[in-house]
């Protein structure tokens, strides 16, 4: 399958000599959710805005939906909307104008109809003639989705789209990305909230130092780099871990009331029946236990920090 | 060619103007109002003609040229600096527009509201004194340039700028001087003659001279020499932004 995004080769030193791309290559397929983790300086927005057409590549291609972004950018840029990560606006400007605005900017008839509903499902159409500065935080972040979806773009970037917004909007910008992928948009965001990723996307990218680290469909990472924990809570508290166990993976926390096992769920033998028998023979008695997942948030901090 | 981009931008705006109506239209028909009063009938009632026009219908194009200038430059540095101030201009820079498009779109925008302005102004003037226009044809071509070349150059200035300071730099120190020296309120001939040598370094002089000649037929300087002038002055500035959009110059990095 042809990918909507091809990024070949994508490198960028800014003016200051500062190499915020190295050799980036990544394929973003049609209809997906990919998310783009990185700590802050890693290259996303920088990535994001080469790819936009808001900042001019180093070296290397992009291709969207098959057009070359430089010399086919007409093609390319129509099919991309992009919410920065910045709330940007013309505070005096009301909302409909400039919703209207930006459609018009992307080469689109004006379509009374289409942006009545768009900002009916935003939850903006009540504030259509209210000037942006007047709005709340929140509003304005859906005033600049608003601006991205108003000409029905096929690709969309969401760079840190929850920044600062709160739960609820936080949810109805989940449904909303959802909604957009059910009718075939492909979604590109990048995000500080791991649970942002793990709740929504299709595949994960980890970018650090200007590089792609790692692309996974984010079940398989998960799998594959997941540890789980086996929590006891023990009847006794220990000193110290005795000898004979010490081929385990064991942790002594809460000043020695509670046994830590980590394991790795790739393994066909989680080793959990010996242990417990181990704990048996030795009189080490516990009173509950309980076993838990890494999220996605540790296995990003152990791959960045890993390097 | 995205004609609804050039339409977007170009509506958006004039949008401005509507909505700053007091400071984009007002504010500038009252001021040279104001010099109609002052140098026109207060100053004027007491000087002889120059170059045969009463010294009241005299000063009208240089008042139009004073405003079309600062209003040229104001007008257009403003529109394509706040939206880089503001950082809106993500969106005009992620879409599917071309510079010539984007342009088009801010300079247009800029040069209409500048003419309509001289326009009002020339209007206005008609209840002060009396005046004519000798070759209207030739009035429009000059004002409609101007207004065009000087815009593409509010336009250099509004992308040169990174501060608010910056952008009113040019227009105060430079573009004001020029033009209160470049023959508004007087014919350079009637200065001493070294300062009539100094004064033809002022680019402002030939426009001015070229538009007074378009109304009375008489200038301080050969008309063809003005519009060669003006016309080079344009080149100049098309070639100027050229480069900034080659470059990306304080556009994109």
């Amino acid at each position: 399958m042809q990918p909507v995004i091809s990024i070949q080769q994508l490198s960028k030193t800014y003016a200051s000599g500062h190499p915020a791309l190295k050799t980036i290559n990544l394929d973003i397929h049609k209809g997906e959710i990919f998310a783009l983790l990185g700590p802050n300086g890693a290259g996303k927005t920088t990535l994001i805005s080469i790819i936009c057409g808001i900042v001019n590549p180093g070296g290397g291609k992009v291709l969207v939906d098959g057009h070359d972004i430089i010399s086919d950018y007409r093609a390319a840029r129509s099919k991309i909307g992009l919410v920065p990560q910045e709330l940007f606006n013309e505070g005096f400007e009301s909302v409909l104008a400039t919703v209207k605005f930006t459609r018009g900017l992307f080469g689109k008839a004006p379509d009374s109809a289409y942006l009545e509903q768009l900002l009916r499902d935003l939850s903006l159409w009540d504030k259509r003639d209210a000037r942006i500065f007047e709005l709340s935080g929140g509003m304005k972040r859906r005033v600049m989705i608003a601006k991205a979806l108003s000409h029905q773009p096929q690709i969309l970037f969401l760079d840190e789209p929850t920044a600062g917004v709160d739960v609820e909007l936080r949810r109805d910008m989940w449904n909303m990305v959802r909604g957009l992928r059910e009718r075939g948009v492909t979604i590109i965001l990048t995000t500080h909230y791991i649970e942002e990723a793990e709740e929504m996307a299709d595949r994960i990218g980890v970018i650090s130092r200007g590089e792609i680290i790692l692309v996974e469909d984010k079940q398989a990472l998960m799998h594959k780099l997941g540890k789980k924990q086996l929590t006891l809570q023990l009847q006794q508290p220990l000193a110290s871990i005795p000898e004979q166990l010490n081929h385990y993976t064991l942790e002594l926390v809460d000043d020695g009331h509670a046994l830590v096992y980590t394991f790795d769920t790739q393994r066909e033998h989680t080793g959990i029946a010996e242990l417990l028998k181990d704990l048996a023979q030795r009189g080490i008695d516990f009173k509950d236990l309980q076993s838990s997942q890494s999220s996605l948030e540790e296995i990003f901090v152990s791959l960045v920090h890993g390097r | 060619m995205n004609l609804y981009a050039i339409r977007s931008i170009y509506l958006f705006e004039l949008a401005r103007t509507w909505r700053t109506l007091l400071q984009s239209i007002a504010t500038p028909v009252i001021s040279t109002s104001l010099y109609f009063v002052v140098f026109g009938s207060a100053i004027g009632a007491s000087m002889t003609q120059v170059h045969g026009v009463s010294y009241g219908a005299f000063i009208v194009p240089g008042l139009m040229m004073l405003a079309l200038l600062t209003e040229s430059i104001s007008n257009a540095s403003f529109g394509i600096y706040m939206p880089k101030y503001s950082g809106t201009i993500y969106e005009v820079l992620s879409a599917p527009v071309s510079y010539l498009e984007i342009l088009i779109g801010y300079v247009g925008a800029a040069a209409t509201k500048s003419i309509i302005l001289g326009l009002i102004i020339l209007f206005t003037a008609q209840f002060f004194v009396d005046f004519e226009i000798l070759h209207p044809f030739w009035m429009g071509a000059f004002l409609v340039l101007t207004a065009v070349t000087f815009s593409l150059f509010g336009f250099i200035i509004g992308v040169w700028a990174d501060g608010w300071e910056k952008l009113q730099i040019v227009p105060a120190l430079i573009v004001t001087p020029l033009t209160f020296l470049g023959g508004s309120f007087y014919s350079i001939s009637m200065l001493p003659e070294f300062w009539q040598t100094v004064t033809l370094f002022n680019p402002v002089v030939y426009l001015i001279s070229a538009f007074r000649w378009s109304f009375y037929g008489v200038s301080d300087v050969n008309v063809l020499v003005s519009v060669g002038m003006i016309l080079g002055f344009l080149v100049l500035c098309i070639a100027t932004v050229g480069w900034i959009f080659k470059t990306g110059y304080r556009l994109k990095s």
